[in-house]
């Protein structure tokens, strides 16, 4: 062992240091590249349509191949409308099962409990869409559409919703199914940022004699109400972008109606039932067009989502 | 005052009856979709489904190729997106405290992750199948990769967090160099949590349909080439589902339960796993 | 403050100051340490002590914002140097922390990472250091048939012995032991003293404590440190039975009523 290979390996040491953060590095700089490589080839694929139509495509419901004529209105209203629906249910039900995870779950059940929530989200969504397909609409449009159709359908206002032919497949069944696709990730994200109130907090409540009801809705929901927020925008944005499911049971019609029960269509079913069989530059740029604005909206979406989970996360720093 | 109780006391009771109930409508539909994929998977799963191929409407056949196609692309796809994840995690936890980089990167992560993924099929299909103007296992395959590729960021990153500084330390007081103390011993410690990582990334994209339908697409005979279209179990199971003919539908169910099950096998074994290590820690 | 009667100081501490980004956390530190003595650095939590002891290998490096300035010198090199080659260093400065850190590898390969770090040995000669390594440290009658097993399934006294042995096998000369035996039990923490006094015939070793019995029981110099200034330094038995300083005086009865 003399000094110098001793000098020798230090040196070599410190290259492959250098090397081993260079890469790492690259790796996480191949992260930023692949997102601008995601735009890049959006917009460059979807120029042909932005040039024929302008802003218009936003605003035109027109959708026709024959005559190469493309607006991007019915699918961004229906990919808007299943998915707020679907944020209407999901939000208590994940509300009900982040309390019972939290505040109510027999201790040996909470981790089995979780977990089958867990899985519930761990369902492909190809699954959700053949269930909802054979299983969902057929009862839906047997049982529950007929019922909506007699007596919320003849309601002033909300009634046009609520009326039209009971098919089992449209706007409202796409919903419900996505839905119960958004209940397990808002649930849990629900159900970790419950945890991170100090048991203090709740202790001090509850030693002021609240029941466990009024401890969830005046301490522990206004404590964590930046982070239940994020978790729904982290929702919304599973919803937005979700395909399978949603492509077996809208429809896929590109019309607009009132009703809810009438067939509709949103960005991404129309992408996955029509992107292998366009014909013509025109008809494909419109259809990347449209995965250009899905992927816009969930950016948005997605962004403050995580602005308002970071938000919380950098409050509980402070508090600790 | 006693009124005042009591309305106190309602109110408690009927928001808890309603956590239960919300608790009782998830595990509720849980049961029912596991439930009709075993009766409607169960009958139509025939040994001919692991042995013969995909038919043509109307006869009768397996899904030999589709679930060969499905295990080559999510392996490939494992494979290529795994060691970009673990090292980008590893930037975002270990060289990361200065700079731009490290804070952007995790953001765009984090947007990554959920991204929809059909998107990530439109890209593959825009930079790679409209250049080599065929569809093909291998685009199937780079979609399953950018995929995977996030989440294994951020399980990479969340466990090098967990594992504590002292064992840095102990190890920078050796004096050994910075990649070793981060390949030998703190992606060592945080090695459990990865794997896990790493199979939920997996059972993520085999069930992953969206981006393989514009990518991989599908092949209705045996292919190993990957520059060949390449069957694989989620877009048959869509294309079956979505079809007019009894025979082709049932074999759908098939392939449902198959991924269903394999899916939440994975789930389970990731976190039994993961609790595993945890407790001998 | 020096004190007057150490014969070869190994280590010399010269006008040392600490800062978190700005915060003064060592204030004009001069010491000796004495070559194969015990030194320990006694004080109240937040003191100093830590801080001290993890200049000598320049741990602090690790974190942004952490500075030291004036000098240490060891072998007539500054280890304070911007151009101090780090790794050269902490071959010569080994360190165990408060709680046992065993690598996520087996017992042997626990011990044999930081050797390979500088030497290439042989499958005979490594066997033979680790073997040295772990006699040293008292631990290779617990662990001689279980060397590929997992240096995490030993116990918390055996994980500190066995990180203890992982320090001094790559043989350096100075042995940093920060709080020792903090987490663990009353006999693990008799064995480890009882190993660092048998330690000091081969190595300079010096011991931050919050245990004063223990400084009292193990070393042959103590510091007493208070917010950052060393208050008084000398020969163990004067500083416990006889220190200069009433602030020392107040600490050490204080604590034992």
């Amino acid at each position: 062992m003399s000094m110098f290979s001793h000098e020798a390996r230090l040196k070599r040491q410190s290259i492959f240091d250098a090397l081993f953060r260079n890469l790492t590095r690259l790796a996480a700089f191949g992260v930023l590249a692949l997102l601008a490589a995601i735009l890049a080839s959006l917009v460059m694929g979807s120029m042909p349509a932005i040039h024929a139509f302008g802003f218009g495509f936003l605003t035109s419901s027109e959708w026709d191949p024959v005559n190469d004529k493309f607006g991007a209105l019915i699918p961004i209203v229906g990919t808007l409308i299943t998915s707020v629906i679907a944020l209407v249910i999901a939000i208590p039900v994940s509300f009900g099962i982040a309390l019972f995870l939290t505040e109510l779950s027999p201790r040996v059940l909470r981790r089995p409990l979780g977990v089958a929530i867990e899985l519930l989200a761990g369902i492909p969504s190809i699954i959700y869409g053949m269930w909802g397909l054979f299983v969902f609409a057929p009862l839906f449009a047997d049982h529950v559409e007929p019922w909506l159709n007699q007596h919320i359908g003849t309601l002033p206002y909300i009634g046009p919703f609520f009326s039209g032919p009971p098919m089992g497949i449209g706007i409202l069944t796409a919903s419900i199914i996505l839905a119960i696709m958004v209940i397990p990730f808002i649930a849990s994200v629900m159900r970790d940022v419950f945890d991170v109130v100090p048991t203090m907090l709740k202790e001090s409540a509850y030693g002021l004699g609240s029941t466990t009801w009024e401890v969830m809705l005046s301490i522990v929901l206004p404590y964590t109400k930046v982070g239940v927020a994020g978790g729904i925008m982290l929702g919304l944005g599973r919803a937005l972008g979700e395909t399978m499911a949603v492509t077996f049971v809208i429809g896929n019609s590109h019309e607009l109606t009132k009703s809810l029960l009438n067939p509709g269509n949103s960005i991404s079913s129309a992408l996955a039932n029509e992107f292998t069989e366009a014909f013509g530059e025109l008809y494909t740029a419109s259809l990347i067009e449209l995965g250009l604005i899905l992927f816009f909206i969930t950016f948005v979406v997605l962004s403050l989502a995580r602005y308002m989970l970071y938000k919380l996360g950098q409050r509980e720093g402070k508090a600790a | 005052m006693i009124n005042l109780y009591t309305r106190r006391r309602i109110a408690n009771a009927t928001g808890l009856s309603v956590a239960v109930l919300a608790m009782g409508f998830g595990l509720f539909w849980l049961c029912w979709i596991l439930w009709t994929l075993l009766d409607h998977g169960l009958p139509a799963l025939t040994s001919a489904v692991f042995t013969k191929m995909t038919p043509p409407p109307g006869s009768t056949g397996g899904l030999l190729n589709a679930i060969f196609g499905s295990l080559m692309m999510t392996v490939i796809g494992t494979l290529i997106g795994t060691p970009i994840g673990i090292l980008a995690g590893t930037y975002l936890a270990e060289f990361g405290q200065r700079g731009w980089l490290a804070p952007v990167t995790r953001f765009i992560n984090d947007i990554l992750l959920s991204a929809p993924s059909i998107v990530i099929g439109l890209f593959v299909y825009e930079v790679y199948v409209v250049h080599v103007r065929h569809f093909s296992g291998w685009a199937g395959t780079i979609a399953l990769a950018i995929i995977v590729i996030p989440i294994v960021i951020r399980t990479t990153e969340n466990m090098l967090r967990l594992v504590p500084s002292t064992l840095r330390e102990a190890a920078a007081a050796l004096g050994a160099p910075q990649w070793k103390i981060i390949s030998f011993v703190t992606l060592r410690a945080a090695r459990a949590g990865i794997i896990t990582g790493i199979m939920l990334a997996i059972a993520r994209i085999s069930g992953e349909t969206a981006p393989l339908l514009f990518t991989a697409l599908n092949n209705q005979f045996w292919s190993d080439n990957m520059n060949q279209p390449m069957a694989n179990l989620p877009v048959v199971i869509f294309q079956f589902a979505m079809s007019p003919y009894t025979d082709w539908q049932n074999l759908a169910w098939a392939g449902a339960l198959l991924i269903t099950f394999s899916v939440l096998t994975l789930n389970i074994l990731a976190r039994v796993l993961f609790r595993q290590s945890a407790s001998t820690h | 403050m020096n004190a007057e009667n150490i014969a070869k100081p190994r280590v010399v501490v010269k006008d040392l100051n600490f800062f978190y980004g700005k915060y003064r956390a060592l204030k004009d530190i001069n010491l000796d340490i004495a070559e194969k003595k015990v030194t320990a650095f006694i004080g109240p939590s937040g003191c100093g002590k830590s801080t001290l002891l993890r200049t000598f290998n320049r741990m602090y490096q690790l974190y942004p914002q952490q500075t030291a300035t004036g000098s240490i010198m060891l072998d007539g090199d500054n280890i304070l140097d911007k151009h101090q080659d780090l790794n050269k260093l902490r071959a010569k400065v080994g360190m165990v922390f408060q709680k046992p850190t065993p690598f996520p590898m087996s017992i042997y390969d626990n011990i044999a990472f930081g050797v390979k770090l500088y030497h290439n040995l042989s499958k005979n000669d490594m066997d033979e250091r680790v073997e040295w390594a772990l006699k040293k440290a008292a631990l290779w009658g617990e662990v001689k048939d279980k060397l590929k097993q997992s240096g995490m399934g030993l116990s918390g006294g055996q994980q500190q012995r066995l990180c203890i042995a992982r320090a001094i096998a790559v043989k350096p000369e100075v042995l940093l032991l920060d709080e020792p035996t903090s987490a663990l039990d009353p006999i693990s923490t008799a064995h480890i003293e009882k190993l660092i006094d048998e330690l000091k015939e081969d190595f300079t070793i010096v011991i931050v404590t919050h245990n004063m019995q223990q400084a009292a029981r193990v070393s042959d110099y103590t510091a007493y440190m208070y917010l950052g200034d060393l208050i008084e330094f000398g020969d163990t038995s004067t500083v416990f039975t006889n220190p200069v300083r009433k602030e020392t005086e107040d600490y050490i009865t204080g604590r034992f009523g």
